[in-house]
């Protein structure tokens, strides 16, 4: 069968596991660093409605961290699964980061997590906030790590080529790590998780305002602080990251411009080129359909200046384009969402002006659903910058045909199945338990066991995990 | 063969035991986890599965981490290995793998249920997950042991080459070894009711293991004639001599123990004894060999920068690692019953 051979099914395989996974790292990089924030606030005003959101905030860290650890486990036996070939020539220089990813990120979160968990009363405050943090640098390293390995594949430098083997042999460590898309990658990728996670968090507070200004109730404080502490992260972030998306861009420019003609949907390299708002791309032909652009700004948002040149597919031979129809469409709705998410930001900053950030049923309503917005921003950002990158994984060097594992289409089919339904029950789960939690309003002078949770009382000492409520 | 001289002979070498240490920490760390998952069959009441969850929930994701470093370190210092050992084992590392997600998930999804039901299907989901993890991790174990088909460095293999006689009894060794290594733990951790009964298991487990180390000993020498040499190769057979003796002795101290009801620990230090002696047995006799039966330590390895790059990290990290590693068993140190605070 043409199409589904083992090379596609192993793409299809990763691309789903890993997208998968990056969803809960975004979030528990976006909420460690969020619990840190209010452990710390309450460490230092003592008042208890920091420590209620903390343990509110917890029960949901505990849940996402845990789908993160185990669809990662994934992650690092899947290079040698699908891809071996890729492993024997990169893993000279990606082994020793995704080495050093687990020395100094995975160990320190692993070590910190169970006192963050569980450990308040056996370790004080202090010790437990200095717990929480670490957490949350771990999170943050982690992260710099995995997008130096990944801007590695995208602009490689600082190796050798091995005559004979065709293994990438390390020659400039600092080279490799800080290669020229890194930076520009982790900053966007972290306002990525802030901002998804502002969102989620703004989300649910949006939620208990309507249902609070709906029962005729004032809202507590708790679900006020919550919304307010959302809304400035998005008022922040959201902007910064259409600078940061900018800056990023360039830089593709710059190191990727096949990849910038197959986002734009570009065919001709020109100056005072058109920026596409819509169009179908069409590989065979060449050209692009349907065709909605505004003119001069192509050139203006890719060059900053309204002559600049922007690269055209045509530029390049048919077997190194990267397929415009998907990274067209995947690059709009995360610019799309993202301005989305900026305006409602600078909305509620207007708002707070006037003094009427609690009593917009507009920006409660746009925020309830813009709740999962940042994810689904994150994953089209992941698409375009991998699928951009096609057909090589490692850009211009190492052709994605030829870094596939010796492996028969059967035995991936039915992982890949697998894989489908083990995660749909893990992904359900997962997310009721969220819901379920999300559904109730963090409760005030939250002490002792927690009588939201019914199964509590039948599980008598046991039942060790629904930990959030630690006491102070 | 080439000639290897310098850093290209050692850092492999060290690369090897450091490697070996790591994949023996976490067997001794997440062995216990897993093994306790299993016990899940024998223990149905309720309070008593919130007591063993409870020994081991602060610490088993740093413990499943081994495991990770294990594959990260497989990657990074000897590529060739990691890209022929995962292909050719795609199957077994797969069903391992999702019986580690299910077993990993259970953990927070089981107490957060709000039905019976649905907290009995993921006490299920544990345990059976914990199984089908061991049982495969058995599996790819005795299949490397057995031989892996390799040209130019690469799997050429089928992918059933695991269901096999030997690496599916390796799979029920390392079920019964891990089993033992959890009932242990649960010895040492809780008391009262639970405790004896996990005395009574630690006993029977005990028994099982010795065979199957009796299986395992006679049946690998007979793989190939390489193994067969080492018994009696000079001066190899220096450290494999001592081997059947001092299990032997462990046997016996681990009986005195349980009989005698006084000591909760040295029946845990007791199976740790047993796994340390066959994990060392096992790796004299496969040196120099990373895939048997042609694939050697240094065919396998990385570039020596890749390798000193790595190591001079190690050095320095992974004695912090197992500093605050230590901290974190010591803060949740003690034993557990069901008047201890539970965390919340
Ligand atoms: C460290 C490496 C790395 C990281 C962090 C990511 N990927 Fe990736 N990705 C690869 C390494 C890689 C790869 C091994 O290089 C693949 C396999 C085949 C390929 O072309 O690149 C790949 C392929 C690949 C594909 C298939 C592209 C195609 O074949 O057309 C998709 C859709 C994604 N990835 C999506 C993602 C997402 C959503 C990520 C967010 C976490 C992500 N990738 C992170
Ligand atoms: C394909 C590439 C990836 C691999 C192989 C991988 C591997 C892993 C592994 C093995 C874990 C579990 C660690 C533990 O036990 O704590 C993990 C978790 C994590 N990963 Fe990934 N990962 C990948 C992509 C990413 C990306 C792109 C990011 C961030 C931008 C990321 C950030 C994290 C973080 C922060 C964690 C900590 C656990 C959590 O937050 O849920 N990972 N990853
Ligand atoms: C609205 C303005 C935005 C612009 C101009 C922008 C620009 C870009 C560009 C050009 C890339 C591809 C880089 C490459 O492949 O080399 C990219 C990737 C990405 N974007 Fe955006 N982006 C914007 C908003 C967002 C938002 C709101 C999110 C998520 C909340 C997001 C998440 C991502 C992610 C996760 C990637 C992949 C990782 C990376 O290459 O950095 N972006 N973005």
């Amino acid at each position: 069968m043409t199409g589904l051979d083992a090379l596609f099914l192993a793409r299809l395989q990763f691309a789903f596991t890993v997208g998968f996974h990056i969803v809960f790292p975004a979030f528990s990089i976006g909420l460690a660093a969020y619990l840190a924030v209010l452990e710390g606030l309450w460490l230092k005003t003592g008042r208890q409605v920091y420590l209620d959101l903390f343990r509110y905030w917890l029960r949901a860290f505990s849940i996402v961290f845990g789908m993160g650890v185990v669809s990662g486990l994934v992650m690092s036996y899947e290079f040698g699964t699908n891809w071996a070939q890729f492993s024997q020539k990169a893993g000279p220089i990606l082994g020793p980061l995704l080495g050093y990813e687990v020395m100094t990120a995975f160990f320190l979160e692993a070590g910190f997590l169970g006192i963050m968990l569980f450990g308040m009363n056996k370790v004080g405050k202090k010790l437990h906030f200095f717990a929480t943090c670490v957490v949350s640098l771990g999170t943050l390293i982690s992260m710099s790590w995995i997008l130096s390995s990944n801007s590695w594949m995208q602009t490689p430098q600082g190796y050798a080529i091995e005559p004979g083997t065709g293994r990438f042999i390390p020659q400039d460590w600092w080279a490799i790590v800080f290669n020229p898309s890194f930076p520009f990658r982790l900053v966007h990728m972290a306002l990525a998780a802030f901002l998804s996670v502002a969102f989620v968090v703004g989300g649910v507070g949006a939620w208990h305002l309507i249902r609070a200004r709906r029962a005729g109730r004032q809202p507590t404080e708790a679900v006020k602080i919550m919304f307010s502490m959302a809304m400035w992260m998005a008022a922040i972030v959201g902007p910064l990251q259409i600078l940061a998306g900018d800056a990023h861009g360039l830089n593709t420019l710059k190191y990727q411009p096949a990849k910038i003609a197959a986002m734009e949907g570009d065919w001709e390299s020109e100056g005072y080129a058109p920026e596409l708002l819509f169009g179908i791309p069409d590989m065979e032909n060449e050209v692009t359909r349907y065709k909605i652009a505004i003119p001069y700004a192509g050139s203006l948002i890719l060059t900053h200046s309204l002559s600049g040149k922007v690269p055209g597919l045509k530029d390049y031979p048919k077997d190194q384009r990267a397929p415009s129809y998907v990274v067209f469409f995947s690059f709009r709705i995360m610019i799309a969402l993202g301005v989305l998410m900026a305006l409602a930001g600078l909305y509620s900053l207007w708002l707070r002006w006037r003094g009427a950030l609690w009593n917009s049923k507009l920006l409660q309503r746009a925020v309830l659903i813009m709740t999962p917005a940042g994810f689904i921003a994150l994953l089209c950002g992941w698409v375009t910058t991998e699928v951009g990158r096609q057909p090589f994984t490692v850009y211009g060097l190492l052709r994605t045909v030829d870094s596939a594992s010796p492996v028969p289409s059967a035995s991936i089919w039915g992982t890949l199945v697998i894989f489908v339904i083990v995660y749909a029950i893990v992904f359900a789960s997962g997310i009721s338990i969220l819901l379920r939690g999300f559904a109730q309003e963090p409760h005030s002078n939250e002490t002792g066991p927690d009588p939201r949770h019914p199964q509590r009382a039948a599980a008598m000492a046991g039942a060790v995990s629904d930990n959030a409520g630690t006491e102070a | 063969m080439i000639e290897l001289s310098g850093a290209a002979y050692w850092l492999p070498v060290v690369w090897a035991v450091l490697a070996a240490v790591a994949i023996f920490i976490y067997i001794v760390l997440d062995g216990f986890d897993l093994g306790l998952g299993i016990l899940f069959f024998a223990e149905k009441n309720k309070i008593h599965r919130n007591i063993m969850i409870q020994t081991i929930a602060p610490v088993w994701d740093g413990n499943e981490t081994w495991m990770i470093f294990g594959g990260a370190a497989l990657y990074g210092v000897f590529p060739n290995a990691y890209a022929t050992i995962l292909p050719a084992l795609y199957l077994p590392i797969f069903i391992m793998l999702f019986a580690l997600i299910i077993r990993g998930v259970a953990f927070e999804f089981r107490s957060r249920m709000h039905t019976e039901q649905a907290q009995a299907l993921w006490d299920i989901g544990f345990c059976v997950g914990s199984f089908i993890a061991t049982f495969m991790q058995g599996v790819v174990l005795g299949t490397l042991v057995s031989g892996i088909k390799v040209e130019n460095n690469q799997f050429v293999g089928s992918s059933f080459d695991w269901l096999s006689p030997f690496p599916l009894f390796c799979g029920l060794a390392v079920v019964c070894g891990y089993t033992l290594l959890g009932a242990a733990w649960l010895v040492w951790r809780t008391e009262s009711t639970l405790q004896d009964s996990m005395r009574k298991w630690s006993g029977i487990l005990s028994v099982l293991m010795l065979l199957m180390i009796v299986g395992v000993s006679v049946w690998t020498p007979a793989l190939h004639a390489t193994y067969m040499q080492h018994w009696t190769d000079w001066p190899r057979i220096l450290f494999v001599a001592p081997v059947p003796v001092a299990v032997a002795v462990l046997a016996i101290v681990m009986m005195m123990a349980l009989r005698g009801k006084t000591s909760r620990r040295i029946p845990f230090f007791c199976a740790l004894g047993w796994f340390f002696l066959s994990f060392t047995g096992l790796g004299i006799n496969m040196w120099p060999y990373i895939v048997p039966p042609g694939m050697t330590i240094w065919d396998a390895s990385s570039p020596p920068t890749s390798q000193a790059f790595l190591l001079v990290g190690a050095a320095v990290l992974i004695p912090l690692i197992l500093t605050y590693t230590a901290f974190a068993y010591h803060v949740f140190r003690g034993p557990v019953n069901e008047h201890s605070e539970s965390y919340h």
